[in-house]
């Protein structure tokens, strides 16, 4: 088993005019979706939503500098990163199966790295 | 014993153009680390350089097999004491030969998680046992892009974890089309090899092997077949291609009944069997080639029928070589208007992808000829022979470029 990082990554005009309805819709989707990762024998070891990137900071640590804190994310783009999960899944082919059941519009899968004492250091 | 040591060299040679990938291949399954795999088979042709002279054995690629996944245990087994870092040894060591092998490490080559690029210069690399500088001379890049494509790809097989597996019956239609392209590559790779050889006979036999495998493993499917059959009809032309004296021969001028009659009606039943069942780009690229052989001669080849084959092509893959490949067809049709022709060639030359391409220099140069004007016609020759790689093709245009009536 590996562990895969998905960044769901959308567009932010739909937080817009959002209804309590649309809201719960949304968040039964990824219900499902859990129920899904489950099913396939794969896990979700963790995962949440996060706020709107106009609420971001970015912190620059700067060498011989102050570190410079500046306003929004560390890069600007038109689908704004809005959430993450970390799953446990067989291999890459499992895990973009996985990632097709996202209810999100984009998904980067991306492998996590191992870290534990033994782990060999990465190539 | 100089010959001897010959003997054993040649044999040597065969067996890594044979087996490399199956030698290869069932290290990896073992091992799981491209790069373990391959420096140990690469340590077990070196083992039998040295050991043959006693004794060439009965069956050189079991040989080798046996010889490259002991030294890898032999790796891991040192390894995992110092790392304590078990490997995924997911098969008895024992389970030496599969004969699906190459097959998976082929799928796991053209992971679609990994670039275009880089899918080639993998498989050429580890299913056609090229070195670096090979690859690199194949595609036309410089060595060190070439070897950044490997490592890179390597990398991600590694920290992504791609399998190394066939991928299941329900996965096979949306994985095969880009290992059919790569296949495809690599088999066109060989076939206009840079340097003196107009044909590298080790990528074109691996990818036509390669085509087979494919063919077995998706019965039903139209576009393995198509693209086997397509294969063995390129193939069938092969002796035809170039004259006793090592020149080009187009396929125009070439003699048909040196065509390997065999083949080519192994090639032609596959094709029309792949038409049967679809009209992917490879079996449209088959129909193509089936007109061709087909026809009684150049001349008498049905263009009209071409066109429209590449018609069909230019609807689900409307690439610049496709639209080339149309209108160069177009300019054979009897009473073709030329000049229509002529301004198509001179829109596509605007295109970026076909910049480096000798074909449409060539192709203008010759319809530039067909009008009488051999003064634009010699501009042309000269630049396509500017631009291809390979010296065969080089001193036939120069032939051609020459007999010009200027």
């Amino acid at each position: 088993m590996a562990q895969y990082m998905f960044l769901l990554f959308d567009s932010e005009e739909w937080y817009d005019n959002l209804t309590r309805d649309e809201w719960q819709q949304a968040m039964k989707l990824h219900g499902e979706f859990a129920a899904a990762v489950e099913k396939a024998g794969a896990r979700i070891l963790g995962g949440e939503a996060l706020e709107r990137s106009s609420t971001a900071s970015t912190v620059k640590n700067r060498e011989g500098a102050e570190p410079l804190v500046t306003d929004g994310p560390f890069i600007e783009t038109r689908e704004a990163l809005g959430g993450y999960y970390v799953i446990e899944a067989r291999d890459l082919d499992q895990a973009l199966e996985l990632a097709k059941l996202c209810p999100s519009g984009n998904i980067e899968v991306r492998p996590v790295m191992p870290t534990s004492e033994d782990a060999a250091p990465p190539a | 014993m100089v010959s001897e040591a010959v003997e054993v060299a040649r044999v040597v040679d065969r067996a890594h153009r044979e087996s490399w990938s199956t030698v290869l291949s069932s290290v990896v399954r073992l091992t799981r680390d491209l790069d373990l795999a391959e420096d140990c088979t690469q340590d077990a042709f070196v083992q039998a350089l040295r050991t043959w002279p006693d004794g060439i054995p009965d069956n050189p690629a079991g040989w080798l097999t046996t010889v490259a996944r002991r030294l890898a245990l032999d790796r891991l087994r040192r390894e995992t004491n110092l790392r304590r870092k078990l490997p995924l040894l997911v098969e008895q060591p024992d389970d030496a030969e599969q004969p699906t092998d190459p097959l998976r490490l082929v799928f796991t080559c053209c992971h679609p998680a990994l670039a275009r690029e880089s899918q080639v210069a993998l498989t050429l690399r580890l299913i056609c046992g090229l070195t670096t500088r090979e690859v690199a001379a194949v595609l036309l890049i410089g060595e060190a892009t070439a070897a950044a494509r490997i490592t890179r790809a390597k990398k991600k097989i590694a920290a992504a974890g791609i399998p190394y597996r066939i991928p299941a019956d329900h996965e096979l239609p949306a994985r095969m089309d880009v290992v059919l392209t790569v296949v495809h590559l690599v088999y066109t790779a060989g076939y206009v090899a840079t340097g003196v050889e107009l044909t590298r006979t080790d990528l074109t036999g691996r990818a036509i092997e390669l085509a087979r495998m494919l063919e077995r493993l998706m019965p039903d499917e139209a576009e393995p077949l198509a693209l086997l059959g397509l294969l063995l009809m390129t193939e069938a032309r092969g002796d035809a291609r170039v004259s006793a004296d090592g020149e080009l021969v187009l396929l125009a001028d070439q003699d048909r009944s040196r065509w390997d009659v065999k083949l080519l009606a192994e090639g032609v039943s596959r094709a029309t069997a792949a038409l049967q069942r679809g009209n992917g780009r490879f079996a449209l690229q088959a129909a193509v080639a089936g007109l061709h052989v087909t026809a009684p001669s150049w001349e008498k080849t049905d263009w009209g029928q071409v066109v429209r084959m590449y018609d069909a092509m230019m609807v689900s893959w409307p690439t610049p070589i496709v639209a080339l490949n149309r209108v160069a067809a177009r300019s054979l049709v009897p009473g073709a208007d030329l000049e229509a022709v002529l301004v198509e060639l001179d829109a596509l030359s605007k295109e970026p992808a076909l910049a480096t391409y000798a074909y449409l220099p060539a192709t203008r140069a010759d319809v530039l000829t067909r009008l009488d004007r051999p003064g634009q016609a010699a501009e042309a020759y000269e630049q396509a022979i500017h631009l291809t790689a390979n010296e065969t093709e080089r001193r036939f245009l120069t032939t051609r470029l020459t007999n010009l009536n200027r």
